[in-house]
């Protein structure tokens, strides 16, 4: 027998290494933190009290701190509302009904609109407390990270592929059981991805939902996002480049702290047997899975969440009196299709009553034609960043010694809140009086042409070898080379960047076509304007009516032209 | 007689096709799996046999009829029937014990208990060593061991394979299928019966003690047959090879219209339906065969395991080429053997020119479907219609991916004997190039 069991264990085995010796200040440290962040943001305030700012660039780390906890906060929010929408709307045909046009209204909605309607709310919840503000800003985070992640966990859900489900079926799992074997695996790739693109959109959003207005008084949250705003107003460029810095610094850390290891963790469950055989790496998680404490503290969840499978199984199978399968009743059915039905009549009642009282049909009228002018800048911003790019991915992406690097440059590129930049273009239009309507335009695609290259990029760099073999052998050149062989094969991605493009565009203009530095406010017209300045006016009946029209021309747009296209790049021109 | 485990009684299943009609898969099945027996289910794809597979690990329901398990009526997925999947479907995040584990797991077995019955399982199947892989790390004989291994470990009563070895190569499929039959007949295996669906003759020959031949449209026992030869077989011997040939002569019974149901009273007078399954033969392997079978050794005719051999294809895939010839006249099936006509004797020694005339001339004659849409092209005045109309009229009798996989065969033969055209970009059948002016004269 070995003797070595008589002694507390924790002598004996020794069961740490010195990874452990790393890892134990980052663990404590990080913890310390966390604590001191979340008891900030439950400091006692009423409205009027003047919260602490300073735009010495010595705060700024707090200041992120504050704001990554926001963002996390929010991540976590959006994970768990993700989880019960999809088995919700996967599982259940009544709720599916409603949720998922639901959700396709909620997407396009404007993320900045969610937070002036629901700020005076979140404050009401927590009367005297800072946590109603943070909440607000909270959930403004929340709704740009929600709503595509929620999507692509039903979209996986929805698509299990049918064999693996048979499998799951034969073997008796119970919905529990299936749920963490088979469902939530299948789904990781999707929603990891999701979560990545979430994150950037984020942080884009963060500036605009830390610094708050609600009747007439302006909250600013301790938060790198309300640093920029004081920044901004106090006309101070040298803080604005501290801001860019730290921001800079919040996502490398991310990424390499969070995403990195996440997405190496997550290369498991991939389905595709075959693919890149280059798969991903990260330091992070290296050093994770050497460090015995934290091998320890997975191990101890694993055997947490087994033991529940076990616990939550199926009692009876197929041969008991319970599985005869249950008759539907048509006649609830179809009760619920006309509850549904009578809903949407009251609303659209609802709705022209509210045009015809609040804001009368001229102003309906002048919203669309400013939804037009936004969806020309954007469709042609789209065109004009795809000149450009889609011949640079190209052969960014043909040249295998490039892509790996630069892609990943682009795509960091796409999670930088480009409206930081946005002052440096104010003062260059104030300098040579030039066009606001024109010369904002531009703004609203900085963020998100980076989405364009990227897709186009890894579109060029999988083009198979053999194709590009046999363009050289018959040389094919010129227009010819472009036509028939490049183009067509970079399509389907580059279709899969415009529309990620196209949303984003259509969020940023409320920030893009209406900029302030200081107190200049230079204004671009289109729709994102009309809404930009209904909100810092607090007309709710307009804000209500500019989200409404900017709802159906975005949903429009992806109805009739990006779905189309998508269909059409997967059917004809799949490699 | 030995006791029932599984018994079907007039089982039925419909689906509903795209326009809401009901279109019969199963009709009126009865079947009984007994204790102690193989049995094999041949069928032609699209037949309706892994339906009937699916209806008894209670995967679909029945809507017609009676399922049973031992005398218990089923209503779901039952604990002592497991099944064995084409694909495999292993969850490629689990490890090969994981996956093993995962019908112990569902039934709430302790760990300790999991991994001695789950290392028991692997062990026998020959996979010692290989517990902590991927599935992705394997080979694709592996991975079928381990979806074999996951379906014994739950010490199933009934074991269903639909067409395990189907996704493997041959050499692997046929070392996989003597390494199970070594462990039933070695008596290994805690299950009392085995349900193998398939399409290869030779391995239904080989493994079962009862071949049930379907009929399709609507899917149905055709025949069965017994087989009492004594395991292992040898696959050369003469029993077994009259056996193989009485099952070609089965299966290809009453060919010239293989998809139609032969024996019906009407079914010879009437004529044959525009929506008929065609067999998905590829044009260039017509061509092939039809030049094989003119040329010695054979002469003109054949025996189809034989050909089979010469052709290095498998039965599953020689079969339909067979049916296209004989339905399009070039050569007859008759009792297992497939003979050159002599209009099939033109159409080899002729020239490019003529052998595309013949073959469009016998697509005019024998096909109503490529006669229907030629007959339609030459009225537009264009010579051009779009193929939203044929899937119309294809999808009031078969299913979506059906009707799409028949005019594709349809397109690919037309294309061939230039009787119509078909543009993939804009999703139109046309008349032949230079042939538009004289339709419209």
């Amino acid at each position: 027998m070995d003797r070595r069991q008589f002694f507390p264990r924790p002598v004996v085995e020794a069961g740490t290494n010195r990874w452990d010796w790393a890892l134990l200040p980052l663990v404590l440290g990080l913890l310390v933190l966390l604590a001191y962040g979340a008891a900030q943001m439950t400091r006692p305030f009423a409205l009027g009290d003047p919260l602490p700012l300073s735009l010495d660039p010595s705060h700024l780390p707090y200041y992120l701190l504050r704001t990554n906890l926001r963002m996390l906060a929010a991540m976590v929010l959006a994970l768990l509302f993700s989880a019960v929408f999809a088995v919700l709307a996967a599982k259940v045909r009544a709720a599916e009904k409603v949720l998922v046009p639901m959700l396709d209204i909620l997407q396009s909605i404007p993320i900045l609109g969610f937070l002036s309607i629901t700020v005076t709310g979140f404050i009401a919840l927590f009367p005297g407390n800072l946590l109603g503000v943070e909440c607000a800003a909270i959930f403004a985070i929340f709704t740009s990270q929600a709503w595509n992640m929620a999507f692509s966990l039903y979209q996986s859900l929805r698509t299990v592929p049918s064999e693996l489900d048979e499998a799951a079926r034969v073997f008796q799992l119970s919905g529990w059981q299936r749920f963490w074997r088979l469902e939530l695996p299948y789904a990781m790739p999707g929603l990891l991805w999701n979560m990545m693109m979430s994150m950037s959109g984020g942080w884009f959003f963060v500036v605009a939902s830390e610094a708050i207005s609600v009747s007439d008084q302006s909250i600013k949250l301790p938060g790198v996002g309300s640093y920029i705003a004081m920044a901004i107003e106090a006309r101070d460029l040298g803080a604005i480049g501290w801001a860019i810095v730290a921001m800079l610094v919040g996502i490398v850390l991310y990424d390499q702290l969070v995403f990195r290891p996440l997405v190496a963790w997550a290369d498991k469950f991939r389905f595709e047997d075959s693919g890149s055989d280059n798969a991903p790496n990260s330091w992070m998680l290296n050093w994770l899975r050497r460090t015995a404490f934290t091998r320890r503290a997975a191990a101890w969840l694993v055997d947490r969440l087994e033991g529940s499978l076990i616990w939550f199984r199926r009692h009876h199978d197929g041969t008991s009196i319970r599985a005869r399968p249950r008759i539907a009743v048509a006649a609830w059915q179809r009760a619920w299709d006309a509850v549904l039905a009578a809903a949407v009549m009251v609303a659209l009642y609802q709705l022209v009553r509210f045009v015809h009282a609040e804001v009368g049909w001229s102003e309906a009228g002048h919203v669309l034609g400013l939804g037009l002018v936004t969806l020309a800048r954007v469709l042609v911003l789209i065109a004009l960043a795809a000149l450009v790019w889609v011949p640079v991915g190209i052969w960014i992406g043909m040249n295998p010694r490039w892509s790996g690097r630069l892609q990943a440059v682009a795509q960091f590129l796409a999670a930088f809140p480009a409206n930081l930049l946005f002052p440096v273009v104010v003062v260059l239009i104030v300098r040579w009086k030039l066009d606001p309507d024109v010369w904002l335009s531009p703004l609203m695609i900085f963020g998100t042409q980076w989405y364009l290259l990227f897709n186009v990029i890894a579109g060029a760099s999988n083009i198979p070898a053999e194709l590009r073999h046999a363009a050289r052998n018959l040389g094919l050149s010129g227009w010819l080379k472009w036509r028939r062989y490049l183009l067509p094969a970079v399509f389907p991605s580059f279709v899969t960047g415009a529309i990620t493009a196209s949303g984003g565009s259509w969020n940023a203009s409320i920030v893009a076509e209406y900029v302030s530095w200081g107190d200049t406010t230079l204004k671009a017209h289109g729709l994102g304007s009309y809404i930009a300045e209904m909100t810092a006016k607090g007309d709710f009946p307009r804000i209500a009516l500019g989200i409404g029209v900017m709802c159906v021309f975005v949903m429009g747009l992806n109805h009739f032209v990006w779905r189309r296209l998508y269909r059409l790049a997967e059917d004809r021109m799949h490699l | 007689m030995t006791a029932s485990i599984i018994e079907l009684h007039g089982v039925g299943k419909r689906f509903r096709s795209a326009d809401g009609h009901p279109r019969p898969v199963l009709a009126d099945v009865d079947f009984h799996l007994r204790e102690g027996e193989i049995v094999a289910l041949l069928g032609q794809s699209g037949s309706g046999k892994s339906t009937l597979l699916r209806i008894m690990a209670g995967l679909v329901p029945a809507d017609a009829g009676q399922v049973r398990y031992r005398g218990q009526p089923l209503s779901g997925p039952a604990r002592g029937i497991s099944m064995v999947f084409q694909s495999f479907a292993l969850f490629p995040w689990l490890t090969v014990q994981q996956n093993v584990e995962l019908g112990l797991e569902a039934r709430g077995v302790a760990k300790a208990e999991r991994a001695v019955k789950a290392e028991e399982a692997i062990a026998l199947i020959g996979l010692s060593g290989f517990e902590g892989a991927l599935p992705r790390e394997l080979s694709g004989g592996m991975r079928q061991r381990v979806g074999i291994a996951r379906a014994l470990v739950t010490e199933p009563d009934v074991l269903l394979m639909d067409e395990a070895f189907s996704a493997l190569d041959v050499l692997t499929g046929e070392r996989l299928r003597e390494d199970i039959l070594e462990l039933w007949d070695g008596g290994h295996m805690p299950t009392q019966a085995m349900l193998v669906v398939s399409h290869n003759i030779e391995e239904a020959v080989m493994m079962a003690d009862r071949v049930l031949i379907f009929a399709s449209d609507p899917g149905r026992i055709r025949c069965q047959l017994s087989v009492q030869l004594p395991r292992p077989r040898d696959p050369e011997s003469a029993d077994v090879r009259a056996l193989i040939d009485e099952v070609y002569a089965l299966m290809t019974a009453g060919a010239a219209r293989p998809t139609r149901a032969a024996g019906t009273v009407d079914a010879a007078v009437a004529p044959a339906p525009l929506a008929e399954r065609l067999p998905a033969a590829d044009v260039a392997r017509m061509d092939g065969l039809l030049e094989l079978l003119a040329d010695p050794p054979f002469d003109g005719r054949a025996d189809l395991p034989q050909l089979c051999e010469e052709a290095g294809l498998p039965d599953a895939e020689l079969l339909p080429v067979a049916h296209a010839l004989a339905l399009l006249g070039l050569a007859q099936l008759d009792s297992g053997d497939l003979q050159l006509t002599s209009l099939g004797r033109r159409y080899v020694e002729g020239s490019h020119g003529l052998r595309r005339d013949l073959f469009g001339q016998q697509l005019v004659t024998h096909v109503p479907l490529i006669a229907h849409i030629r007959h339609s092209l030459e009225q537009e005045p264009s010579g051009e219609m779009p193929d939203k109309p044929v899937l119309r009229l294809l999808s009031e009798h078969l299913d979506d991916t059906e009707a799409g996989a028949v005019l594709q065969t349809a397109v690919s033969w037309a294309r061939h004997g230039e009787v119509f055209e078909y543009d993939y970009n804009t999703g139109a059948l046309r008349l032949p190039t230079g042939e538009e002016e004289t339709a419209t004269r």
